[in-house]
């Protein structure tokens, strides 16, 4: 965040609560910004992803069962994606 | 619900035709309001934007966000888009948008066809859900109206889609308009438009609508002359539950809630007043003094919302009441976000063992860890509504909520609901058998 971190831009964990299924893999490979709640769905910490665990955040979204997970530069609610249409999803 | 419209004692607008006993008809409503405004070219495109933005005008859907923002952004698209106008009210309490479209329609329509224009839209499409068949007629005969007269620029389409709590949300209509089923999508992105097929869409709510139209006859000057500085015009409030007269009125934004309970005859003092709508928040039954504005309200964790007004009365069991209507908005869940699907019933559960006098002792800091853990993590804003309303009702009742921790029911507690629930059972029987 404002820690002085020298990152580009900086990243953070986005979940599709859609998509989502709770396998939980994030929460395992990145319990550093991943907490899994009662019912197994993840949450994930809004602050940027730390340098040092970009790599492992990356494994995480690629091994993401249900491609839920995505990383996305600048805060959460600022990052440019097209919506997805109801259309393309079936 | 009853919708009749009780005497109004504010400033008519929207229902200035309807409150003097006119009819919804094309002729009365040109009399009363004037011709509908006409935008052909750039320069009147943009004398209307800038009214629109100087007036302050919100969003009357329950987000209350300003309409020129989003009228804004879908001016700037390269492919004509599509304007959705939202009737759907899924809000079992409220019943405004229907009034309104019933009443004066023609309102609404002008407003669409001046919100189509400035953002140069393809067509209209007026959402309303096949239940609301009184809203939807009165729509039916003013298109026909309008188009012997030939006074529309753009061709409106009516459209049925599903009624069900979430079908109104935003990118829910979108995705029904799209062909989808009508679920909220995810969207992380509120900044870029959501379209159907490839074409960008704009939502509004009818009521919004109706003020557009208003703006574009006379001016932002004007809007602003009624209602809070900080909140300008006036909004459409479905007042229910323990009043005389119950329906939908027309008042000045920053009117004190009490005003429009007195309006609405409510002669002692509420057990609790529900505002916003099932996704809002309680209030005190003293705290009638508040003004029915949103920055008011967001000092006490409400919100205007849809504009329900909703009054619990004294000897009902507001946690057992906001147990039903958790259980309603869970029952709602489209089921497709996990902290939504699973994470409602398990608080509607909690709440209703506290009602009932059958907490465990873990009770009270698992409800309250739950309600941390859920917002901000569905698509849509419904599990967000729900942990508004179970949070509120905690600190609004806090001494029944301490009596029911003690085991303690209410006689409250089999008081007969006071708000519609649609198919939610008696609450308790889950209770059953797992009572230790």
């Amino acid at each position: 965040m404002d820690d002085g971190d020298e990152t580009v831009t900086e990243q953070h964990l986005r979940v599709d609560p859609v998509a989502c299924d709770a396998f939980g893999y994030c929460a395992e490979l990145l319990p550093e910004l991943v907490a899994l709640d009662e019912w197994g769905y993840p949450v994930v910490s809004d602050r940027a992803v730390p340098p040092a665990l970009l790599d492992l955040a990356r494994r995480a979204v690629a091994e993401c069962p249900r491609r839920a997970l995505s990383l996305a530069a600048g805060k959460p609610s600022v990052t440019p994606k097209r919506v997805r249409l109801a259309s393309s999803r079936r | 619900m009853t919708t009749t419209t009780t005497t109004l004692r504010s400033t008519s607008r929207l229902l200035a035709v309807a409150d003097n006993g006119g009819g919804p008809d094309l002729d009365t409503h040109v009399q009363v309001h004037g011709d509908p405004p006409r935008l052909t070219g750039a320069a009147a495109r943009d004398g209307v934007l800038g009214a629109l933005s100087r007036s302050g005008v919100t969003g009357r859907g329950g987000a209350g966000f300003p309409t020129t923002r989003k009228v804004d952004l879908l001016a700037r698209q390269r492919r004509r888009p599509v304007l959705l106008v939202n009737a759907m009210e899924g809000e079992p309490a409220s019943a405004k948008d229907r009034v309104l479209l019933e009443r004066a329609p023609h309102l609404v329509l002008d407003g669409a066809q001046v919100t189509g224009a400035l953002i140069r839209a393809d067509h209209i499409v007026l959402c309303i859900p096949a239940e609301h068949g009184g809203a939807a007629h009165a729509v039916q005969v003013a298109l026909a109206e309008r188009a012997r007269r030939r006074i529309d620029a753009l061709h409106v389409e009516l459209a049925a889609p599903p009624a069900r709590y979430a079908a109104g949300e935003e990118s829910a209509l979108a995705d029904w308009a799209a062909g989808g089923s009508g679920l909220p999508m995810f969207r992380p992105d509120k900044g870029v438009p959501m379209a159907v097929r490839r074409s960008p869409v704009l939502v509004q709510n009818a009521e919004t609508l109706a003020h557009v139209a208003l703006v574009a006859r006379h001016g932002d000057a004007w809007y602003r002359s009624v209602g809070a500085p900080d909140a300008p015009g006036t909004t459409l409030v479905t007042v229910t539950g323990a009043v005389q007269r119950p329906g939908v009125m027309e008042v000045e934004l920053g009117t004190p809630v009490g005003h429009i309970l007195a309006w609405a005859e409510v002669r002692r003092q509420p057990g609790g007043v529900l505002l916003g709508g099932y996704g809002g928040a309680w209030i005190e039954g003293s705290d009638l003094d508040v003004p029915f504005s949103p920055a008011a309200l967001r000092e006490r964790g409400a919100a205007v919302g849809a504009g329900v007004i909703g009054v619990l009365p004294a000897g009902a069991c507001g946690l057992a009441e906001t147990a039903r209507l958790v259980a309603y908005l869970a029952d709602e869940s489209a089921g497709q976000c996990g902290p939504c699907t699973f994470g409602l019933p398990a608080v509607a559960e909690d709440l209703d063992r506290l009602a009932m006098g059958a907490a465990d002792p873990a009770l009270l800091e698992r409800l309250r860890r739950r309600l941390e853990v859920i917002p901000g993590r569905g698509a849509c804003g419904l599990p967000d509504g729900a942990v508004r309303l179970a949070h509120s009702a905690l600190r609004v009742f806090a001494f029944d909520v301490a009596n029911h921790a003690r085991r303690r029911p209410c006689p409250g507690w089999a008081h007969r609901p006071t708000f519609p629930t649609p198919g939610v059972r008696r609450m308790s029987l889950w209770t059953t058998g797992t009572r230790r």
